[in-house]
């Protein structure tokens, strides 16, 4: 049973990296804006600089 | 600010790769599936191969469905998005390149090796150890190119799904390095470096895992670009996605031993195990109603477009596995579900519905997107959508009854206090037809599949390829506004080689630490266990060759019901020399921890050559190869030699003289045993180093003279 030490470990490294990212996170100002993020992924693409030939129900335009 | 505007270009060749590598593959590990289906009910569809007979096709099938079809999807995905996430271009289209093919060269390794018998034995890391290095190579590219493309970003924040796939970059690897420590005694063959239940903790570590950070994160980040992106409307809660992707991670990575409950893991760590599983209920649920609230006055859009319609079903899916998989993992539910087919309906759902669906609506969404075309038949993509779902049900509802039949015929007691099914055939014969159903049900998902392809076929026929699409960005204004010391340590060119190094580390400082470690712990606490011999060996890995622990566990749990049926339950100190361990997760026939000594000699050979001879109405396929084929006895010294390095106390010397001999002499007794039974077979064929193996089972345990004598049925 003493494996478990090395998963422990192991998971405990993952868990604090991601700790570490959610801090980095977190100070870097990540998380100061919850709204625009979320609409900016549907206006990312770069369709505006062509026309959009896409069909109208796909469309990520309105 | 900085105005400084970029041109740039996205590269889509890299997507369209991988999305018809995913069509492909999907193909492939569905067909294999069905293959697999077909001969629980019809064992003579393995032709009498035994490279397509269930035991070597069904990790073919899963290994396919997760890395192949899956993997490549998951690549799609992130290729696709995470360029126009971050308003850059893939850190290097040589990564890109070197991802693409080396990922596919792994697939075709596993398509070759899995039936040639190369296998592990540890289920979804069954391939052998230089795939693995290939495996873990091609990741760590991937992680660069991840990663370097995060760091050359032109958008400062970073979307919640972004920060799901450097969660499954980062975990896989280690979960990956961790699970595929082996020693090789050979070109493709190795043994697992822990044993038995260190082993399985191991295994089910990487197990669930694989599932959590292959199969879901990484898909969930897909979900968070995708189902905004096919709805038109930004997701429900930007805030609860973040605590999904955060709460998940630190949940998930704990829950593991939940496979292993009411084995001879510490009770403890299962406990521990089922805690951690329930609690993943709140971030999994968040995440789903997060996606399903998405639609929120979109509903009338979802009747019309098949790409939600999918979309809704994966989501729909994924809260209903994840509600089920904590629910599997509370002990008293576990002892009725574990080992039957209810864990198969279980992770078909998630297959099926969540990677499955998502996938397709994905590719609906994407191949217009790369032509710059409409879609070639809507009407085509829902006749698709409402055959897989209907193969969907028909797969998953019969596998359901079936578990649930298995797991309540196995535990009914007569009044008088005998079991009410004493013979394991009567209960998996009771639901052959369900795996009848199951069968047509993967039939109609596949059909869905090939009019999927088609329908893409014919859409990219009608469009355009654009290789490239052109964007512009402003460059991020770098360490002005974020200029705090943490975040440049974190974003410097020095990431790569943190990422490299502790890759490096954990590789080097487990290979070095593991073996001395283990190997003291592995010390028997039960006397009379001992190493098995030679023959017995060759035996073993005939057994892993073969898959057999696709359907028969070597796990007796202690209830009444398993001991009146195997024999006294089983002990951790029982298998620490099973290098790898052989527990099993499934029962398709019976258990076969104790089967030592159970039948004479001449039973097993005749029921290896046809298992209907001796159980009638037996679903298991004929092994006659086994009877014919020669017992390598060459490498017999490389593999001594090997499980010796990894902790089995066998002699110095041993192989060069002493272990032959021992084979010769083993191998004479069970010719001499088969000819009570009017048998008569030659000492050097494979059957023979079987059978020995077969008759070894259990039997350790019971020479001790405070063996409890037990009822074997």
């Amino acid at each position: 049973m003493s494996v478990i030490i090395i998963l422990i470990l192991a998971s405990l490294a993952v868990a604090l990296t991601f700790l570490g990212g959610f801090i980095w996170a977190v100070r870097s100002g990540q998380y100061e804006d919850t709204c625009t993020p979320a609409m900016r992924v549907l206006t990312e693409d770069p369709a505006g600089a062509k026309p959009d030939p896409l069909s109208p129900k796909h469309s990520k335009k309105p | 600010m900085n105005t400084n505007v970029e041109t740039f270009k996205y590269d889509n060749r890299i997507v369209r790769a991988f999305a018809i590598a995913t069509i492909v593959w999907g193909i492939v590990g569905m067909a294999a599936g069905l293959l697999a289906a077909v001969q629980l009910f019809f064992p003579e569809a393995n032709l009498n191969l035994q490279f397509i007979t269930f035991g070597r096709i069904r990790p073919l099938h899963t290994n396919a469905v997760i890395f192949a079809f899956v993997g490549n999807g998951m690549f799609t995905g992130i290729y696709y998005s995470l360029q126009r996430l971050c308003k850059a271009r893939m850190f290097s289209d040589f990564l890109s390149a070197f991802n693409f093919w080396g990922w596919q060269l792994i697939i075709v390794a596993a398509a070759l090796t899995l039936p040639l018998g190369y296998t592990t034995s540890k289920e979804y890391a069954e391939l052998e150890w230089p795939i693995d290095i290939a495996i873990t190579i091609v990741w760590v590219a991937f992680s660069v190119n991840l990663f370097g493309t995060i760091l050359k970003r032109r958008e400062k924040h970073m979307y919640v799904a972004i920060w799901f796939y450097i969660a499954t970059a980062v975990t896989v690897a280690v979960l990956h390095i961790v699970n595929s420590m082996e020693m090789p005694w050979g070109w493709m063959k190795s043994y697992s470096m822990y044993a038995g239940v260190q082993d399985a903790l191991v295994q089910w570590w990487y197990g669930h895992n694989a599932v959590a950070f292959f199969l879901t994160t990484p898909y969930l980040g897909l979900m968070y670009y995708f189902l905004p992106k096919a709805a038109n409307r930004p997701v429900f809660s930007y805030r609860l996605s973040i605590i999904h992707f955060w709460g998940l991670i630190f949940i998930y990575i704990w829950a593991g031993p939940h496979h292993l409950l009411y084995t001879s893991l510490p009770d403890w760590a299962q406990s521990l195990g089922m805690v951690f599983s329930i609690m993943l209920i709140a971030p999994s649920w968040g995440g789903m109603l997060n996606g399903l609230l998405t639609l929120r006055g979109a509903w009338d859009k979802v009747r019309q477009d098949p790409m939600l319609k999918f979309m809704v079903v994966a989501v729909t899916a994924y809260g209903m596995a994840t509600l089920e998989g904590p629910a599997l993992s509370i002990k008293s539910v576990n002892s009725l579900s574990h080992y039957t087919d209810w864990t198969i309906a279980h992770v078909h759902t998630g297959a099926l519905g969540w990677n499955g669906f998502l996938t397709f609506s994905m590719l609906y969404w994407l191949f217009p997107q790369l032509y710059r075309t409409k879609l070639w038949s809507i009407k085509l993509a829902n006749y698709h959508f409402w055959i897989s779902l209907l193969g969907m049900m028909f797969y998953i509802v019969p596998i359901y009854v079936a578990g649930v039949t298995e797991g309540l015929m196995w535990k009914q007691f007569t009044k008088d206090g005998f079991l009410q099914y004493p013979n394991f055939l009567e209960t998996i014969v009771h639901v052959v037809p369900m795996f009848r159903l199951r069968a047509i049900g993967g039939t109609l998902y596949l059909l869905g599949m090939v009019l999927m392809a088609y329908n893409l076929y014919r859409t990219a026929k009608s469009g355009k390829f654009e290789p490239e699409t052109e964007a512009q960005a402003a460059l991020l204004p770098r360490g002005r506004e974020t200029g705090v010391g943490f975040h440049r340590l974190l974003e410097g060119k020095p990431l790569f080689f943190t990422v490299l190094s502790i890759v490096a580390i954990l590789i080097g400082g487990i290979v070095e630490v593991i073996p001395m470690y283990l190997i003291k712990s592995n010390i028997p606490t039960i006397a009379n266990v001992k190493p098995y011999t030679p023959l017995e060996v060759l035996g073993r890995d005939l057994y892993i060759r073969e898959g057999c622990l696709g359907c028969h566990s070597q796990m007796i749990r202690p209830f009444r019901s398993e001991t009146a049926r195997y024999g006294d339950y089983s002990k951790a100190g029982e298998s620490v020399y099973d290098h790898p361990f052989l527990w099993g997760s499934e029962r398709k026939g019976p258990d076969l921890a104790r089967e030592g000594g159970k039948y004479p000699d001449a039973w097993h050979f005749n029921h290896m050559d046809d298992p209907r001879s001796t159980s009638p109405g037996s679903i298991m396929p004929r092994y006659s190869w086994l009877l014919t084929q020669a017992l390598d006895t060459n490498s017999l010294p490389a593999r001594l030699k090997a499980l010796r390095k990894v902790g089995v106390p066998y002699p110095d010397g041993f192989e060069n003289g002493p272990a032959q001999q021992d084979l010769s002499a083993q191998a004479a007794r069970v010719v001499q045993d088969l000819k009570l039974g009017a048998v008569t077979a030659a000492p050097d064929r494979e059957i023979i180093a079987l059978v020995a193996y077969l008759q070894r089972l259990g039997t350790d345990i019971n020479l001790a003279p405070a063996a409890t004598p037990v009822a074997v049925k």
